[in-house]
């Protein structure tokens, strides 16, 4: 019996639905691999359907939707303090920077501005969570080529970071810490100090990963020249973050775009890499967070003293309005549309993750590689499923 | 064991079996959202490292599991594989729902598509509360479990004399 392609992937949906997951299927072309949706290699629960002609993919089909929890309409009914502690869920790694593009949003609607040192203390959070993001990266990249040792040190040298987020915001992962006008606090006694110990760390952590990860002759025979993006296919695929400096694209929002952050008065660099390979995306991650913990080390040097917080209304009423703010966040950019009716929430809210835009590629890129590559591939274009189903 | 399948066991071999299989769970590590992070943080870390409780989180399967630590948001398209997972666990199998959103939907408590709790699905032992918890919360979800492996006496659960117990809210 032959089935057609919609009749094949019809009978793999009503097998996964049924719980019968990682089902493989042997038809007349090929076989049917069916990865997800709870995979080691997917940060969440992806799934991936790879259509094989024997070790190597003919096509590749991504489902997503199984971390679907209805923001955008939940957004409707919360009010502007109560959608910051939601949109902290998106991308869980790098909270923080979730929140500031939404509260620069809804500043820019009531034409507020924070204070000097509130832009500067959001700054130096939004560096932070990139970095507690982007080690974790480091150390699943090499979880997921086999190799346990750097999960281990990427989890022990994050745990400065987050204590250090922890100590200023209270909560380890979720802060909630931004507010429209300023900030919730000032920072604690000591905590400058404390964080460029931190940082010292952290820069020993990138040259130890530099070493163990991205000089292993393993690593780099499994990642160089495999899963190649032209700049011209990233572009139109809409990728953003390192996928597209990875591909050799100078293009960072925040040096190009900037807004309501201090990144136009501090020395630091745009990182690209001309190969567009898996491992240049890797590459460019892991430079990103050398930068990063140089930004903040800038910043704590340079901190200007003063209000956290601006003149606010205690009952916050937004004007009538439409606003889209968009930042450079660990994964790519992450904008949100706010759409106000001049109610105390929003009238409705789109958001534009990067998850969502970079692994659109997968399809693509992944037409033509062998079976093993599915995952280097997956795990260097680096994407968190609260990100892409929202 | 052929002793518990009779339905007889004398007290301290009942303690023995317990204690063995107190500090050897195999716990399945069922990671969904953000909860799984600190999960990781829970069972992978050296500074929370959950090996020294004789826990081992890294079984292949879950047919090879005892435990299994349901984290993060339950989203309807998910609750059929969560289902078949639990009915692939051989007994006796305990279940951890580890933070607001296994618990009772947590921040979703409104949402279209997320599942209000876990608990609709399979039985739950021990609750973890938190948005998400601490590590040291899931451990401390881990240790009462183990107090519970204890005290349980397997022959009168085979028997089927023994009601199922409260579950165990950490906190």
């Amino acid at each position: 019996m032959t089935l057609t392609d919609a009749q094949q992937l019809g009978y793999i949906n009503a097998q996964a639905a049924d719980g019968r997951v990682n089902v493989e299927l042997e038809t007349d072309d090929g076989m049917v691999l069916n990865m997800g949706p709870q995979h080691p290699a997917t940060h969440g629960t992806l799934r991936l359907v790879a259509r094989l002609d024997g070790e190597q993919v003919t096509s590749a089909d991504v489902m997503c939707g199984y971390m679907h929890r209805g923001y955008e309409k939940l957004c409707e009914v919360r009010s502007y303090p109560q959608v910051t502690t939601l949109v902290n869920r998106i991308d869980w790694l790098g909270s923080f920077a979730n929140e500031v593009p939404f509260i620069l949003a809804a500043e820019q609607l009531m034409e507020v501005e924070a204070p000097p040192r509130a832009q500067w203390i959001r700054t130096l959070l939004f560096e932070l969570s990139r970095i507690a993001n982007v080690s974790l990266f480091i150390g699943d990249l090499a979880l997921q080529l086999g190799a346990q040792t750097p999960a281990f040190y990427a989890f022990r040298d994050r745990e400065f970071v987050l204590n250090q987020i922890e100590s200023v915001t209270g909560g380890r992962f979720h802060p909630n810490f931004d507010r429209i006008g300023g900030l919730k606090d000032d920072l604690p006694k000591g905590w400058i100090a404390e964080t460029k110990a931190a940082m010292v760390r952290l820069r020993a952590f990138c040259d130890e990963m530099e070493g163990l990860v991205y000089g292993n002759e393993i690593f780099q025979s499994r990642t160089r020249g495999v899963g190649i993006i032209p700049a011209a296919v990233a572009q139109s695929y809409g990728l953003s973050g390192a996928n597209l400096r990875g591909s050799g694209v100078d293009w960072d929002l925040r040096r190009d775009a900037n807004v309501g952050l201090v990144y136009d008065q501090l020395d630091w660099k745009v990182w690209t890499h001309p190969d567009g390979d898996s491992y240049s995306r890797c590459w460019v991650r892991l430079q990103e967070v050398r930068e990063a913990t140089t930004i903040v080390d800038q910043i704590c040097d340079g901190l200007p003293s003063g209000a956290i917080m601006a003149k606010v209304p205690r009952i916050i009423k937004v004007p009538a309005g439409e606003a889209y703010i968009a930042t450079e966040n660990p994964l790519g950019q992450m904008g949100y549309y706010v759409v106000s009716k001049g109610d105390t929430g929003p009238f409705r809210v789109k958001i534009r993750s990067a998850s969502f835009n970079n692994i659109s590629i997968a399809p693509w890129l992944l037409r033509g590689v062998y079976v093993p590559d599915i995952i280097t591939i997956l795990a260097s274009l680096y994407f968190i499923l609260g990100d892409i189903d929202r | 064991m052929g002793l518990v399948e009779s339905g007889k066991m004398p007290k301290p071999l009942t303690k023995l079996l317990n204690l063995s299989r107190k500090y050897s769970i195999w716990a399945y590590q069922w990671g969904l959202a953000c909860c799984a992070i600190e999960m990781g943080a829970a069972f992978a870390s050296p500074r929370y490292d959950v090996m020294r409780l004789g826990v081992i989180p890294f079984p292949a399967s879950p047919r090879q599991a005892d435990l299994v630590v349901i984290s993060g948001t339950v989203t309807d398209k998910i609750v059929p594989a969560i289902k078949r997972l639990y009915e692939q666990m051989p007994d006796p199998k305990y279940v951890i729902s580890m933070g607001s959103c296994t618990n009772c939907g947590g921040p979703y408590w409104d949402s279209y598509s997320v599942t209000k709790g876990v608990d609709q699905i399979i039985p739950v032992d021990v609750y973890v509360p938190g948005c998400p918890p601490r590590p040291e919360a899931l451990l401390e979800g881990v240790v009462l479990l183990q107090e519970r492996i204890q005290n349980e006496d397997m022959a009168a659960r085979w028997r089927g004399e023994q009601d199922r117990q409260e579950p165990i809210i950490v906190g």
